[in-house]
């Protein structure tokens, strides 16, 4: 492994010469590209949340138990859940850590860790979404039902692409293919990666935390 | 991007190990192609996708056109049976989504695709690939929507498709369905041509092109696509609200659930506002290109025009709701647009006085592209002013939904944007296709189409104050509405003629330039951008030598210069001032089927959304292969300056080894690595023709 970073070191050098001269900004075209299009998704999400906001309260169809959303929630089961996702924020930063340094080990770890906390959160969101289906809120059941699915289920679609490039960098790494060359990548990978968690916190707090 | 040195027939042969890596899911062999209907297909040439946004825009121009023959035809007497009104809806709201989303859009991209990266001195946008996606999806998007007319009708809510009057009960077909999902689509292609451009102009400039040196079309053209990146999410998700009321019975625009009838109204209009500078600021920046040149003078006050554009493109989104000011939305929020509105007159008019300051006292040259451009400042300043009126709320409430709303948004997008267009085509065509279009033909057209115009939106500021409404299918005699819609359908079709016209002129200046050839040389009209210093056409790699940059119109500054008595004389001509266009063996962005596979798979899933699922599996499987099969194709790196640095992405992808016994090549010049050859299609093909 190590002649395999000593290698790769060279590679390694040629790279910040290689951004430094390329672009006028300084920065790569593929970051600032993700930047971009991390803004264009904070009006995305903005939409739907206010929508959300919007039309919470105004339910006037279904049983009415399931028309007020803090009935239907189960606070410590999303906590739990959110808890994970957030952790995920952190091994995602740790496997960026790893590649910058040129430990492909420890960032291919690191990835397949993030992966695996990522669809921990899907499988309770999946989990969450079958027991309120159970207790009778369906998707068409009422405002609420339509408006919360589809906020948080847009979140849980940003998640499940994240954790299909996640996978697909596991598997570059495992082929050779994720060397410190491509610690950019991961890197801009980990923007949306936070992000989609940052848009978690926002959206557990405005619709499971305030009533 | 790199001038790669090297022999240029044994590019032609992939070396048998690199063939691998060209078929990342053993599908498609890279193309190579560089002429023929093919190369167009996979074409990654940022001038060639802005000509064939040109061509999908005048295509649907076409169809939008004949819709508006059509609607004025019914309206021409009292009473008219010709179409039911159900056909009537579907015509107007196929006639306003056609000229917004598949013609005026599309033909800013289109001289943004092609001239935006010249005028920062590029080889091409930042993300080729990506923008050949853009293009596809366009126009894959738009015939998506039109294909409506052959499955179950046309749209018919109007553009602006207000729910809950577009949910299943009011709009049985599947017209809404096609509406909401081909604009989902085309909307794709304008955020990730937008991530794109702006990426472009943010990295891509050359040596000294600072912000403050672009040309004002490059800037407006810059402010259009953060416009676009901030807006396009909104409608997104208006729509999928939408798909998902009328597809999967949810409940968002359901009053009798609960729902607030305003929703659709915010979220259409957030977009919709936005939309309306999104359709003019390339126009504005056409215009500013053109009047200069026209006059012999600098642009006057350019950092005025510049931040103009740029406080347009803020207020742009603090007046949404003027849209909605018979809404019902309360009067603190109708104050509130209604000063909001008033304010963004302001700079609008900075950029109309600027344009006048620069024909002040200029030697003006009336030829076709600047008749059409004063055209544009003529009418869209008729546009603007009936604009202000309707921000007087109590106003507004009368003239809204007459056809007074009518007059001001065609004077607007017609008198403005399309002028501009038009005149911009006059003005870079011998840029684009190497020949001139006849300008006293053009002036015909220029002349009826400004008749026509007048006549036919003008007499509709008569008619909705006289209380005409908009988007009815007939009226009845005796209201004194006659005489005027008679006059708007005669202007109508003088438009047409004058369009006509335009199609004659291309044909017949083609004809005469087949038959005496005649290059216009690099500078035919003596400019000042960059994009004149290219030969004409423009060869495929642009530059030969990307120029350093230390002026604002940087051209004009290498031809003329001032003598020791402040004088300006010219120091040299156009042709020793511009380059050779010569360029041998310039490392280009290679071609690919990519995004023309993934852009055609989007279209699939929208069938199968309102058809059968079986469409939507295959697309969405479709989709998947083919983002891995882009992700695992060689990039270029289009701003690579050296060879090593594309041979570095080859070894990546190439080997799909890291060994250790991988670190010579990299930087070695032996042919056997040299497998950047099927990249360059296009220099392959020159250097060859040189050799």
């Amino acid at each position: 492994m190590s002649d395999h970073i000593l290698t790769l070191g060279g590679v390694q050098e040629e790279q910040p010469a290689h951004d430094a001269h390329a672009t006028s900004t300084g920065i790569s075209n593929e970051k600032l590209a993700m930047w971009v299009f991390l803004g264009s998704d904070c009006l995305l999400f903005g939409a739907l949340i206010s929508t959300y906001l919007l039309l919470r309260h105004r339910s006037t169809t279904g049983p009415e138990h399931l028309r007020v959303p803090k009935d239907v929630f189960d606070i410590p089961f999303t906590s739990v859940s959110s808890f994970v996702l957030l952790m995920s924020s952190l091994t995602m930063a740790l496997a960026v850590g790893a590649i910058h340094r040129g430990d492909i080990r420890r960032c291919r770890a690191f990835l397949a860790t993030t992966a695996l906390l990522g669809a921990t959160f899907i499988g309770g969101q999946v989990y969450e979404f079958t027991a309120f289906k159970r207790e009778g809120l369906g998707f068409t059941t009422n405002l609420f039902g339509s408006a919360f699915y589809t906020l948080t289920g847009f979140h849980g679609a940003h998640v499940s692409i994240g954790i299909m490039f996640l996978l697909s960098l596991f598997v570059m790494s495992l082929r050779g293919n994720l060397g410190p060359d491509k610690a950019e990548t991961v890197e801009i990978f980990g923007l949306y990666w936070h992000f989609v968690d940052i848009v978690w916190i926002l959206i557990f707090t405005i619709v499971y935390l305030i009533p | 991007m790199a001038i790669v040195e090297r022999p240029a027939t044994p590019a032609l042969q992939l070396p048998p190990g690199a063939a691998v890596a060209e078929r990342p899911l053993g599908v498609f062999t890279r193309p190579t192609a560089t002429t023929g209907w093919r190369s167009w297909l996979t074409t990654v040439d940022h001038k060639r996708i802005g000509i064939m946004y040109g061509a999908a825009a005048l295509f649907f121009f076409f169809m939008g056109g004949v819709e508006a023959l059509m609607i004025r035809v019914q309206l021409t007497a009292p009473d008219s049976k010709l179409y039911s009104a159900d056909l009537y809806n579907q015509i107007f709201t196929m006639h306003g989504v056609t000229m917004i989303f598949l013609v005026v859009m599309p033909m800013g991209a289109a001289f943004m695709n092609y001239l935006m990266p010249l005028q920062i001195g590029a080889r091409d946008v930042a993300f080729p690939r990506l923008n050949a996606f853009s293009f596809w999806t366009f126009l894959f998007g738009g015939i998506f929507l039109n294909t409506s007319w052959f499955l179950g009708g046309g749209a018919n809510g109007g553009w602006f498709a207000y729910a809950p009057n577009t949910s299943v009960t009011f709009s049985p077909g599947h017209g809404m369905d096609f509406y909401a999902l081909g604009l989902q689509i085309t909307g794709i292609a304008s955020l990730v041509g937008a991530i794109n451009l702006i990426v472009t102009v943010l990295n891509m400039r050359a040596p000294g092109m600072t912000l403050m040196k672009m040309p004002v079309f490059t800037w407006m053209a810059f402010v259009t696509q953060l416009l676009l990146v901030f807006a396009i999410p909104v409608i997104s998700v208006a729509l999928v609200l939408l798909t998902l009321d009328r597809t999967f019975d949810a409940n968002f625009f359901n009053t009798a659930a609960g729902a607030d009838a305003l929703l659709w109204e915010h979220l259409f209009w957030i977009f919709g506002h936005p939309e309306v500078y999104i359709l003019i600021l390339p126009a504005f920046g056409v215009v500013s290109e053109i009047i200069p040149v026209f006059s012999r003078k600098p642009i006057f006050g350019y950092p005025f025009m510049v931040f103009s554009g740029i406080a347009i493109g803020f207020m742009g989104w603090g007046v949404w709701a003027h849209h909605m000011f018979a809404s019902g939305m309360g009067p603190i929020s109708v104050a509130a647009f209604s000063m909001s509105t008033m304010f963004i007159a302001v700079p609008t008019g900075v950029k109309i006085l600027n344009w006048l300051a620069t024909m002040w006292g200029g030697r003006i040259t009336f030829s076709t592209p600047m008749l059409f451009a004063i055209g544009l400042v003529t009418m869209f300043t008729i546009g603007g002013l009936s604009g202000v009126t309707h921000a007087v709320a109590p106003a507004d409430t009368q003239q809204t939904d007459t056809y007074y709303i009518v007059a001001h948004f065609h004077y607007v997008i017609f008198g403005g944007a399309l002028f501009a267009f038009l005149g911009g085509f006059y003005f870079w065509w011998p840029k684009v296709f190497g020949w001139i279009l006849n300008d006293k033909v053009g002036k015909w057209q220029f002349w009826l189409t400004l008749i026509g115009f007048n006549l036919t939106f003008g007499p509709m500021h008569i008619l909705g104050l006289q209380g005409m409404p908009r988007r009815q299918h007939s009226y009845k005699e005796g209201y004194g509405f006659e005489l005027w819609n008679h006059v708007a359908t005669v202007g109508a079709f003088i438009i047409a003629l004058a369009f006509l016209v335009f199609a004659y002129n291309i044909i017949a200046s083609w004809r005469a330039h087949k038959a005496n050839p005649v290059n216009p040389g690099p500078d035919p009209w003596d400019s000042r951008s960059l994009e004149w210093m290219l030969p004409s056409p423009t060869p495929a790699h642009n530059f030969d030598e990307v120029p350093t940059v230390s002026h604002l119109d940087e051209f004009w500054h290498r031809k003329y210069a001032e003598d020791e008595t402040g004088k300006v004389v010219r120091v040299a001509t156009s042709e020793e001032a511009a380059q050779k266009g010569d360029a041998t063996n310039v490392h280009l962005p290679s071609p690919s089927y990519w995004p023309l596979v993934l852009a055609a798979a989007l279209p699939l899933i929208g069938y199968g959304l309102i058809f059968s699922p079986a469409f939507a599996v295959v697309g969405g499987i479709t989709v998947l292969l083919a983002a891995y099969g882009w992700g695992l194709e060689p990039a270029d790196d289009p701003e690579a300056h050296h060879a090593h640095a594309a041979h570095d992405e080859h070894d990546e992808h190439g080997d799909g080894d890291d060994g250790p016994g991988d670190d010579d090549g990299d930087d070695s010049p032996e042919p056997k690595d040299d497998d950047d050859g099927e990249v360059v299609a296009a220099s392959v093909k020159e250097s060859s023709d040189d050799e």
